[in-house]
């Protein structure tokens, strides 16, 4: 009899685990399926001028999201921008001329602390430091200075993008080869030269995949980017006009909808923010994969 | 020729110079960003650091006072269920990871977990809310916890299977070998054995999710009550944080510091228990 409960018991562990496994696998096509099937209503509706429709205007039931794809791709490209130089020079601290000591602990400690602050914490310590700043210089130009829109937005963007960057670049940086680099060094190199001819063209895949992981991110962020970026629903015009997210302009206005094109319109966009993100996210995978193989 | 060379070399050596220079700048630069953030948050949020903060609910606005004690609340409520749920499933996909290694199947999945892991928070609150929130017809903590669950899922996942891969084979053969099931190999020597990472793991996730608030903005939705029903709507401290800080209000900007300093010193916590159990708990053989 026990015997038996000891066989049962196996049995369906083993299939438990099986179970949840694939359950997980096809999650993201279940995923995928829910959000199609909930945008049907504003697919069949806006049809494909969905993608450039420049106008989004509930009221008039016109629906175009050119306007909060422009704002997504120009906020996640400057921030990106802007973050490059200071991931690759601390990856580089980290990994190439500081690998361990004290300095190096304060540092990787500081760098941490960046990943642990929540999105909305960075939205709401940008509004009171970076957004002031902007508006300055906006007066200086002779702007309109609400202080918030697609430059405010980026420059605090970039500062949550250093730690995703810098842990995987500064790994790839520390595990070069040390004969390529002692090879270097052997033939008269000073050591930015080994950094710009050897380190980084032979890790140039490891920093790329550091900055589609960073991209993908980049992409998705919502609260920071929700608070920091002016909510204006036009194409916008230069990097400090206020203007929306597709993340953003979901969470501003998701619970607000009225209307089932509307509300479907919003998880089209949803749809499109998802469609986006896994294929930038498979590319950083399949990236890294190519580096562990040639390791 | 001998001049021209020491030129030469002189220059590549300023050219050296400058550039470790730069490398400096841009990493303390870095440092300088994470002073500055840690000291506007303490700064601002220790002054509205006081007892109402944590034993009183909101004050409607036009009155001052009041604290975060529903979001705090809500905050442990919907995230202690979201580990609740996400824990068990994490870990057994996780055993299925280490235990299939090698195959198809197995790296698919490997790829799927880390596509989930990026996959924007507010996409997470939209599929939810369509699953969950749609059919019942009103936001609950229990939808945000299920948000946040599958949120937890991948860190659990990728630890517990990065963990149990060490265990050597030669002790579950050992355990195999005196006639114990493969239940029991799993339970009392696979497991035991990676309880440091799993641990790791699971409170990886927890951090991750104790800050977000997107996916939460239509499930577990925001609630000025105290409550402590899941199948109601509630607040939690990030939700609460974006409530207040698009407010025009000076009074509720000064409770969402508070809540921000809050917020980062327990997460900032987790972080140092993650650090020293990885120290303390790495599998060794």
């Amino acid at each position: 009899m026990k015997n038996r409960w000891l066989v049962l018991e196996n049995k369906i562990f083993v299939r438990w685990l099986s179970f949840v496994s694939i359950l997980t696998m096809i999650l993201l096509l279940i995923f995928f399926i829910t959000l199609t099937v909930s945008s049907w209503p504003a697919i069949k509706a806006n049809g494909i001028g969905f993608l450039w429709g420049k106008t989004w205007d509930p009221v008039a039931n016109h629906f175009g999201m050119l306007p909060f794809l422009a704002g997504t791709i120009i906020t996640s490209f400057l921030s990106l921008l802007i973050s490059i130089p200071f991931s690759i020079a601390a990856a580089l601290f980290l990994g190439e001329y500081f690998p361990k000591g004290a300095i190096t602990d304060i540092f990787r400690n500081a760098i941490e602390i960046l990943a642990a602050i929540p999105t909305v914490v960075y939205g709401f310590w940008g509004l009171y430091t970076i957004a002031p700043l902007v508006g300055k210089f906006e007066l200086k130009m002779h702007m309109p200075a609400p202080g918030v829109g697609i430059l405010t937005a980026s420059i605090v963007l970039s500062i949550m993008l250093i730690p995703y960057s810098v842990s995987l670049m500064r790994q790839v940086i520390s595990m070069t080869p040390t004969t390529l680099k002692e090879a270097a060094y052997a033939l008269g190199s000073t050591r930015s030269e080994v950094i710009t001819r050897i380190i980084l063209p032979s890790n140039i895949s490891g920093i790329s995949a550091g900055f589609l992981l960073s991209l993908g991110r980049a992409l998705g962020e919502t609260m920071a980017v929700t608070i920091l970026i002016g909510n204006s629903p036009e194409l916008p015009r230069n990097i400090f006009s206020p203007a929306y997210t597709m993340a953003s302009v979901i969470a501003n206005e998701f619970t607000e909808a009225i209307g089932d094109v509307y509300l479907s319109s919003l998880i089209e966009i949803g749809l499109m923010l998802f469609i986006i993100t896994t294929i930038i996210n498979l590319l950083g995978r399949l990236v890294i994969k190519k580096i562990s193989y040639s390791l | 020729m001998m001049p021209r060379d020491i030129q030469g070399l002189k220059r590549r050596r300023a050219k050296d110079r400058i550039f470790s220079a730069f490398i400096w700048c841009l990493t303390i630069s870095c440092l300088l960003v994470v002073t500055i953030i840690l000291y506007y948050l303490f700064k601002e949020g220790i002054s509205s650091i006081n007892w109402a903060l944590f034993s009183q609910n909101p004050k409607p606005v036009g009155e001052t006072g009041g604290g975060i004690l529903n979001a705090i609340v809500g905050s442990i409520m919907v995230v202690s269920i979201a580990a609740v749920i996400a824990i068990p499933l994490g870990v057994s996909v996780g055993i299925y990871l280490a235990e299939n290694r090698g195959r198809k199947l197995t790296e698919r999945l490997a790829v799927a977990v880390d596509v989930l892991q990026g996959i924007p928070s507010i996409v997470i609150g939209i599929i939810i809310y369509v699953w969950i929130v749609k059919p019942t017809g009103k936001f609950s903590a229990f939808s945000g916890s299920i948000a946040l669950a599958i949120m937890m899922l991948p860190p659990i996942i990728k630890n517990t299977e990065e963990t149990l891969v060490l265990i050597p084979r030669t002790l579950k053969e050992a355990s195999l070998a005196l006639g114990a099931s493969y239940f029991k190999t799993t339970m009392k020597i696979v497991l035991p054995g990676g309880l440091g990472g799993i641990f790791t793991g699971c409170i990886i996730g927890i951090a991750r999710i104790f800050g977000e608030v997107a996916p939460l903005l239509f499930t577990a939705f925001g609630n000025p009550e105290l409550i402590f029903d899941p199948r109601k709507p509630v607040d939690t401290i990030p939700k609460v944080i974006f409530t207040y800080a698009s407010s025009p209000y000076n009074d509720w900007h000064r409770i969402a510091w508070g809540g921000s300093l809050i917020l980062v010193v327990f997460i900032i916590l987790l972080n140092a228990v993650i650090k020293i159990f990885e120290r303390k708990w790495r599998v060794q053989f």
